[in-house]
């Protein structure tokens, strides 16, 4: 680990989200380019980003679709 | 109705509950549909749907039950997981051991991770990590400053990781190991 991991660690989350200014994610991007831990550790970190969006799914029930739809038609009516 | 599966997804991260999820999702319609005359056109409609979902939840919901927890939870290091899994030293090139252990989290699994945290943790990684907003949206429905969204959104990913590692000792995925780097 030398200064720049620390900085990449530290930065992790900012950069993973988009949310660095271009001049430090490019600073950031050259040291993953070099250091094939951090890489691995972000590689890992956005891959477990990946499982949580795709695992948190939920079917929504047709009773819930066709009850929302009925509601809406019946606040429709009485607006008219 | 486009947006009716991950406000559905939402709501049951938030209430813990379906029959609560599904009052809350028909509320926000209703609540949509009447304020859509106050919509303006060219901005974010998901989340401008989420911020109706949120102010419901919290003013509805969220009053049912005791006072709101205090948002307390361990302040974590980065990489919680990946540490534990052994990653950050010795790492190997290709897909690696660690990236694999992933796969095997179930769904119920990673849900009930997300739906252990704080609330305030729990809403930050549910718009953040499930549904992709970015942190100015966040700060946006959920009415507080940027700071906080980071804050809440970073040591939120961390406690996830740890109730994650958890449930991966609990299944005999990850093996204890004998102390911890860093």
């Amino acid at each position: 680990m030398d200064e720049h991991c620390v900085e990449a660690v530290e930065l992790l989350y900012h950069y993973l989200d988009g949310e660095l200014t271009d001049e430090r994610r490019v600073l950031i991007q050259h040291h993953l380019d070099d250091c094939p831990p951090c890489f691995e550790a972000y590689d890992f970190e956005a891959e477990l980003r990946v499982v949580v969006r795709q695992k948190c799914v939920d079917h929504v029930p047709e009773s819930l679709i066709m009850r929302v739809k009925a509601a809406l038609i019946e606040v429709e009516q009485t607006l008219e | 109705m486009e947006y009716m599966p991950s406000l559905y997804t939402a709501a049951l991260r938030m209430t813990r509950n379906p029959a609560d999820a599904e009052d809350l999702v028909q509320e926000t319609y209703l609540k949509a549909y009447r304020a859509f005359a106050g919509f303006t056109e060219g901005t974010n409609l998901k989340a401008w749907l989420y911020r109706i979902l949120t102010n419901t939840y919290i003013n509805t919901y969220r009053a049912k039950k005791r006072r709101p927890e205090e948002s307390d939870i361990d302040d974590l290091e980065n990489f919680y997981l990946y540490r534990r899994l052994g990653g950050l030293e010795g790492s190997t090139a290709g897909r690696s051991a660690e990236d694999e252990v992933l796969d095997h989290f179930t769904e119920t699994e990673v849900k009930e991770a997300l739906e252990a945290l704080p609330e305030q943790f729990r809403m930050a990684v549910l718009l953040g990590d499930v549904e992709g907003f970015s942190y100015k949206e966040i700060a946006e429905i959920l009415d507080v400053p940027i700071g906080t969204v980071m804050s809440r959104l970073h040591r939120g990913r961390r406690a996830l990781q740890k109730r994650l590692y958890e449930f991966g000792r609990q299944r005999g995925l990850v093996s204890e190991r004998e102390g911890t780097h860093g």
